[in-house]
């Protein structure tokens, strides 16, 4: 119907962005009316989002000719990004920021840098910065879900972690239980998305590369490397930033540092 | 590092020299000097939110001093590793946080830090000393409110420690299982000669087990002495 009424490109993006801006708006008055209000945050969401996409996309159009290098650097002032998205999701936590963009670094940068060194992920920059962004994306997520689930757990289990502090046990080991579950609850999205791939998801990609004439099934069995590329690199990182960051509730002398009311 | 007291030094466990801890904003604990000797019961009594607990804290080192020290048999304890210290220095808080499992496996937990095992003999006589023969393989999700509290003493006193530190150990507990736990509180100084460093904020229970009382205030040492006069003044 749109198509119908916008003849350039540009004009068919931005109309067809309102009307799904249009739409979620709906939504946030239809929430507003049980008395949730979610307008002002999803205003800002929304126009930031577009705001940087956008930008993101002229920056892509031009880099599109540049040498594919030059992705190394787009991809570490994401991971940046990444890191100090999810050390958002665990404030007082110690070193947050830190842990995050390292644990993200080497989780998602190692599996990008063996997979582009295999073959697996294309070199050009149009195809490394989105398939590179997707898994630092996804590490970002599975980090903040992990650092998130560490602290509320270290925070509702500090009488069992200090009373084995108070019987001679080492720091590590008496937040070990938490490291554990943290790791584990973290990866749950990614091995749903890997478990019901096809069946409750078609990711982005796929219809991409359909629509730039590649072979139905060579674009399906990509979607599953892509998905086995997102749960290695966000596995790693998980295991490294639950790692890192017992290490960092902890002083040198074995005391709890993480603390409710901090 | 040892610095000898001429008359007493043998029976005086821990040496408290202007122990401190102030966070930002907020000064938690400040100059308090006192001593602990073999065998006795040191009271600290003092409001809500005078920093009794913060005080005990800084005694087994749980949380960090930002002045002053304490000589654990007259050394200075930051030469101890922590974790000696707090085998050494044990503690009791006023819930008991046992471990999912056996009653056995909670006694266990404190010499299997060190690569130690308890014998059954061993684990019996601790349970016997708590008033709970029998019970090594009941499961600590059924136990009563009193028994938990007396397994978490049976496991502090399991690490065989120097000094036990008590943290309202009864104000979670009904009148009957108070009294158990306070007849073990007077065994532990008495018969074993471990000495105990007992916060609480009922003064009378503070006159029925102690010897010496601190009073705090604000942080800091009002009071203390012998726990009649100290408790009365
Ligand atoms: N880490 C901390 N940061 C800031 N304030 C703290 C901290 N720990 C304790 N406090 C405050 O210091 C004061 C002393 O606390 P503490 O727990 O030692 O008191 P208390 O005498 O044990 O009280 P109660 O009898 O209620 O247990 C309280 O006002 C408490 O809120
Ligand atoms: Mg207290």
């Amino acid at each position: 119907m749109l198509k119908t009424l916008f003849h350039s490109q540009l004009q068919l993006g931005l109309a067809q962005a309102g009307v799904a801006a249009l739409t979620a708006l709906l939504v946030v008055m239809a929430a507003a009316r049980r008395g949730i209000h979610l307008e002002k945050d999803l205003a800002i969401a929304m126009a930031r989002g577009l705001v940087q996409i956008v930008a993101v996309g002229s920056i892509l159009l031009l880099l599109l000719r540049s040498p594919s290098w030059t992705s190394i650097f787009l991809l570490i002032a994401m991971i940046i990004a990444a890191g100090a998205t999810s050390a958002r999701r665990a404030k007082g936590m110690p070193g947050a920021f830190q842990v995050s963009t390292w644990s993200i670094a080497c989780g998602a940068g190692s599996v990008i840098a063996l997979m582009t060194a295999l073959g697996v992920i294309d070199t050009p920059i149009t195809a490394l910065v989105p398939v590179g962004s997707m898994l630092i994306a996804n590490a970002m997520n599975t980090n903040g879900l992990a650092l998130n689930r560490f602290r509320s757990d270290v925070l509702a289990h500090v009488g069992e972690i200090e009373t084995a502090l108070a019987l001679g046990a080492d720091g590590k080991s008496s937040v070990s239980p938490y490291v554990q579950v943290s790791f584990e609850a973290s990866l749950i999205p990614a091995i749903d998305s890997l478990r019901s791939l096809g069946i409750v998801w078609i990711p982005g990609l796929m219809a991409g590369m359909l629509l730039s004439g590649a072979r139905p099934i060579y674009a399906a069995i990509y979607q599953f490397v892509l998905l086995a590329m997102i749960f290695a690199a966000s596995g790693l990182t998980s295991l490294i930033s639950t790692l890192l960051i017992r290490a960092r509730v902890m002083s040198p002398a074995e005391q709890l540092i993480l603390r409710p009311g901090q | 590092m040892t610095l000898p007291e001429p008359g007493q030094a043998d029976s005086v466990i821990l040496r408290v020299e202007n122990l401190g801890r102030s966070v930002p904003g907020k000064i938690l604990v400040s100059g308090a000097t006192f001593e602990v000797r073999k065998g006795e019961t040191l009271a600290i009594v003092g409001p809500s939110g005078s920093g009794k607990s913060s005080l005990l804290r800084l005694l087994n080192r749980l949380d960090e001093p930002t002045t002053g020290t304490v000589y654990v048999d007259g050394t200075d304890y930051r030469q101890i590793p922590p974790r000696e210290l707090r085998r050494r220095i044990g503690m009791v808080l006023q819930r008991p946080f046992l471990f999912p499992g056996k009653v056995a496996e909670n006694l266990q937990f404190g010499p299997k830090q060190r690569g130690q095992n308890l014998s059954p003999a061993e684990i019996e006589e601790l349970l016997a000393g708590v008033g709970l023969s029998g019970f090594e393989s009941r499961d600590v999700s059924n136990l009563s409110g009193g028994e938990a509290q007396r397994v978490s003493f049976a496991r502090a006193l399991a690490n065989s420690p120097e000094a036990l530190l008590l943290d309202e150990p009864t104000s979670a507990l009904d009148e009957a299982a108070k009294r158990d736990v306070e007849t073990l509180i007077r065994q532990i100084g008495q018969e074993h000669g471990i000495p105990c460093v007992l916060v609480t904020h009922d003064v009378a229970q503070a006159a029925r087990l102690a010897e010496r009382a601190l009073v705090l205030e604000g942080g800091q040492i009002v009071r203390s002495g012998p726990v009649k006069e100290a408790l009365h003044a």
